[in-house]
């Protein structure tokens, strides 16, 4: 088991989410590949994680394996997941269906796709009060319009009526965000929350988030490749290359100060940093296959450090200070240089 | 890429390291696999049959007659004989050729016209589009067997006919398909940079909307090849199709039918060839469907029970 | 809505024109009933006698517009074989016809949401395996053939059911209503699979079980009325396909249905009786479209406000 990265010094107590050495393998036509390889992670009530990376290295299948909401061609081979205490990995169907609304809820990218196109979205909203409280259609509208009341949909009671295309993308993450807060879960996951939608509607977004993350005191775990988000709105956060962890630590230290390769490349990549008259940097190359992923550091074929020693050996996830962890051989010289 | 009636033998396959052939993955799939065999052997027996038979399928001979199938009266008489001691297995063989010289010619009328119409209006939509559509609803909108009914009464029900009829009966068919796919495809980017190159429709159509229409339009060709044979037989059935002395297995099941109590095998194995035939291409039509979608694709390289083993053949698309 | 219902009244009607003015062309073409109906020696005077008592001597579009004419005042000729009006004899055969393709459709359409969804619950599980195959061998069973077999087997050999006739209890339906259901049936199962599929692994599926939803909220709340609607349109496409399971059945078990009445006015050129079913069976056809496409605004609210053209 791989360690997962440090809890903040500042909370107490166990973590809302702990998550160690899960790992998610995916039968593809030419064979069985690791998606995720033994990922770890714990976050607080009332704390913000953020899980950063491209596009592909496995971030949003840690979301998912987590949600219990894999497609079947993946699968959870190994490691847990602890939800407010309860482990997740190997729960039976029913035993899950308890937990997903009131304990652990999930906010999806494409508000378009994830709102059911032919329900009404006062319905939409009304379910979770009608799968675990019991509640009365009458009661659960009732509740339905105060939740769109809460994230700010004008005119609630009418527009409860009304259907998913009839609002705007802004409004319906908001739905969204409405349906899945709905049952004050401990743990929040945003699964690349924004992406979708213009920069003005995106920080009204984030700020509702973040709003309804105090207020209900939940652990957020928010799943993006926006290193601005990252650095605006989490507490903590975990670098993911090619389904492994990289990086992990408080956010201000570990974008001040990076002990990883990557995240260094991805750090000077953010045109703020570069320098007028000079091509901005990027990461050359790009991620390996999820299929050749290779046996030593994950990293090595794009990594300006690289030597024998990272063809043969891959790093292990080792602490680095206090709170922060790092998985390089160079971790030491990074931090240096 | 895969031609529905390809009849090469799954166990062929050879180990060799590359992407996923179709025929790999049909060698995986036994059910498609054998459909394909069948469909092979179908198409075998009806192109090369007629050479073997001589006579046998026309010969009668009264004190053969309503023979039950057995071995003792040597190849011809396996499947038994008709009333009037025809081998029953000669008459399947040949009525195979009649089947399929009807069933494949109509369905490539309707696959050629529908598709270039479909493509053409679908690209060019507007008017165009609204006419053909308007088209393919008032031909599907009638009963195609009630067309063919009228039609074969006027004009005699000569091959000619019965196969001129069912491609124009199933020509809407493909024109929905490949309107449905070219409308889709002409906002694309692709085809929208080859219109500013000043490329013809002509040719924007040949080339860019063609061969990604293609493989839906083969699957909906298998799939109606099925259509097809089902509405030759019940014609040749109801006594407007093929007219003896030809013989197609809709017939045979007619001819059969008044000796059902006496000599089931007349009128069963007819209709058992049919079916055989039927669902076999209804069966490549769904693994077709399903091999040539890359978004189900690899439900066809999932391995049934021993999921997770690693499969021998290197890397070609990571969903 | 009702914009929406008066542009697809209007589009839907093009078809039925097309189809009563074809079968009219097609039926003048099948030959003249003359020769059908009087004996070979009938004189000149009694031929042409004949042909004017029922307007066979003038130009086809002439006796069209007649046609069209008498039809706009619900008169629709007489037979030519039996001399009762055709609408009577159409109206008493349409019943029996509506029956047995109405129940078929029914029975069909909830059978293949039921299995659809179960095999499409669990894609290339033992089910889904399962139900592909017999509906796929369903779909192309040739419909006379599995008559002629419901014979022999329940009929002749177990002497269990009916072999012909409409007259008994419920055991007389039991083999047309098999032989014609069998192949909608088949063919529905395979699309309610192929869009359950699709609808089981949408987004909003996904959210529907982050909700903690169980499978029958997730299938029947969710998936099922995103599914339904390709459903609907082959459904639709199948019961017009009907008409020619009816004239299969009802010339196997000879039922008085409009199938066996279609076909034998063909062959005796009957045309009055004809063109009478043939017009009622193209209005049913219409309003079945009608039906569908009402449904289909109801089901999905997106289909109400983008009108195709």
């Amino acid at each position: 088991m791989k360690p997962s990265a440090l809890p903040s010094p500042t909370a107490t107590g166990r973590p809302a989410l702990e998550v160690e050495g899960l790992r998610v393998d995916l039968h593809t036509p030419s064979g069985t590949v690791r998606a995720v390889d033994g990922v770890g992670f714990g976050v607080h009530k009332g704390r913000t994680l953020a899980l950063l990376g491209e596009s592909g290295c496995g971030k949003s299948m840690t979301a998912l394996s987590i949600a219990g909401l894999l497609d079947p061609v993946a699968e959870v081979t190994g490691g847990s997941v602890r939800v407010s205490g309860t482990e997740l990995v190997g729960l039976g169907r029913a035993e899950r269906r308890k937990l997903a609304g009131p304990v652990l809820s999930i906010v999806f990218q494409d508000a378009l796709a994830a709102l059911n196109p032919v329900q009404p979205v006062g319905r939409q909203l009304a379910e979770p009060f009608r799968i675990h409280r019991g509640l009365s259609r009458r009661q659960a509208a009732e509740k339905a319009v105060e939740l769109m009341t809460r994230v700010g949909i004008p005119e609630p009671r009418l527009r409860a009526r009304s259907y998913p295309h009839q609002f705007s993308g802004g409004m319906r993450q908001r739905l969204l965000i409405a349906m899945a807060v709905a049952l004050d879960p401990d743990v929040l996951i945003a699964d690349e929350p924004t992406t979708a939608l213009d920069v003005t509607v995106q920080a009204q977004i984030m700020r509702l988030l973040r709003d309804l993350q105090t207020e209900r005191d939940m652990a957020l775990v928010l799943i993006t490749h926006d290193l601005a988000v990252v650095a605006r709105h989490a507490d903590d956060v975990v670098v993911m290359y090619a389904g492994n962890v990289v990086e992990a630590g408080p956010v201000r230290e570990v974008f001040s100060r990076p002990r990883h390769p990557y995240t260094r490349a991805l750090l000077d990549s953010v045109p703020e940093h570069a320098v007028r008259g000079r091509p901005l940097p990027a990461v050359p190359g790009s991620p390996p296959e999820l299929s050749a992923v290779p046996s030593g550091c994950v990293f090595q074929a794009r990594c300006p450090l690289a030597d024998d020693r990272c063809a043969r050996e891959r790093p292990a996830l080792e602490p680095v200070g206090a709170s922060r962890s790092a998985a390089c051989h160079f971790s030491e010289e990074l931090d240096r240089g | 890429m895969s031609a529905p009636d390809d009849r090469t033998s799954p166990a062929a396959t050879s180990p060799r390291t590359r992407p996923p052939r179709w025929w790999r993955l049909l060698g995986r799939d036994r059910g498609a696999a054998a459909a394909a065999v069948v469909l092979a052997l179908v198409f075998l027996v009806a192109l090369f049959g007629r050479l073997f038979l001589g006579d046998r399928a026309v010969r009668q001979d009264l004190r053969a007659s309503l023979r039950p199938p057995s071995l003792d009266h040597g190849f011809y008489g396996l499947l038994g004989t008709d009333v009037l001691g025809r081998s029953v297995l000669a008459r399947l063989v040949d009525a195979a050729a009649t089947t399929l010289s009807i069933a494949v010619p109509a369905v490539l009328c309707s696959l050629l016209i529908g598709s270039a119409l479909g493509l053409w209006a679908g690209y060019h939509g507007g008017m165009r589009e609204n006419v053909a559509m308007r088209v393919a609803d008032v031909i599907l909108s009638f009963p195609s067997l009630l067309i063919a009914v009228v039609v074969l009464y006027v004009f005699t029900p000569s091959a000619m006919n019965i196969v001129l009829i069912l491609a124009v009966a199933r020509i809407p068919v493909y024109l929905r398909t490949a309107r449905a796919e070219a409308a889709e495809l002409r906002s694309r980017l692709f085809v929208d940079a080859a219109r500013t190159f000043g490329t013809p429709a002509s040719a924007i159509i040949r080339r860019h909307l063609l061969p990604i229409a293609l493989p839906t339009l083969l699957t909906v060709a298998t799939l109606d090849f099925c259509f097809v044979m089902l509405t030759e037989s019940s014609l040749s059935f109801l006594g407007i199709g093929i007219q003896p002395p030809e013989v197609s297995w809709g017939l045979m099941v007619a001819q059969g039918r008044q000796y059902l109590q006496t000599a089931w095998w007349i009128a069963v194995l007819p209709g058992l060839a049919i079916m055989l035939t039927t669902v076999s291409a209804t069966v490549l039509a769904a693994w077709v469907r399903l091999a040539t979608d890359p978004g189900q694709r690899w439900r066809l390289t999932l391995p049934r029970k021993r999921r997770g083993e690693r499969a021998a053949v290197p890397p070609e698309m990571i969903a | 809505m009702a914009s929406f219902l008066r542009k697809r009244i209007i589009s839907s009607a093009i078809p039925l024109v097309f189809v009563v003015l074809g079968v009219f062309c097609l039926a003048r073409l099948t030959g003249n009933p003359v020769d059908l109906y009087l004996p070979l020696s009938a004189t000149p005077e009694q031929r042409a006698e004949f042909s004017a008592a029922h307007g066979f001597d003038d130009s086809v579009p002439v006796q069209l517009w007649d046609y069209l004419g008498n039809a706009a005042r619900l008169d629709f000729g007489v037979s030519l074989r039996t001399g009762e009006p055709a609408d009577a004899m159409v109206l008493e055969a349409f019943p029996v016809t509506l029956q047995l393709a109405g129940m078929t459709m029914l029975l069909a359409v909830l059978g293949a949401l039921l299995v659809g969804s179960l095999a499409a619950y669990r894609p290339q599980s033992a089910v889904d395996r399962l139900a592909g195959l017999l509906s796929m061998t369903a779909a192309s069973i040739p419909d006379f053939w599995f008559a002629i077999m419901g014979v022999l087997v329940f009929g002749v050999a177990l002497d269990w059911l009916p072999t012909s006739g409409t007259l008994g209890g419920p055991e007389v339906w039991v083999l047309p209503l098999a032989t014609l259901l069998i192949r909608p049936f088949g063919v529905l199962v395979q699309v309610v699979r192929g869009s359950m599929v699709g609808a089981l692994s949408a987004p909003y599926v996904k959210v529907a079980r982050s909700k903690g939803a169980d499978a029958t909220r997730v299938v029947f709340g969710h998936a099922l009325r995103n599914a339904i609607t390709p459903v609907l349109t082959v459904a639709g496409d199948l019961a017009v396909g009907l008409v020619n399971g009816a004239v299969v059945v009802e010339t196997v078990f000879g039922w008085p249905g409009i199938g066996k009445l279609m076909i034998d006015s063909i062959l005796q050129r009957d045309f009055a009786v004809l063109q009478a079913a043939v017009l009622l069976t193209a209005v049913t056809i219409f309003a079945l479209n009608i039906l569908v496409d009402v449904c289909h605004a109801l089901i999905d609210p997106r289909v109400r406000q983008a009108v195709p053209a």
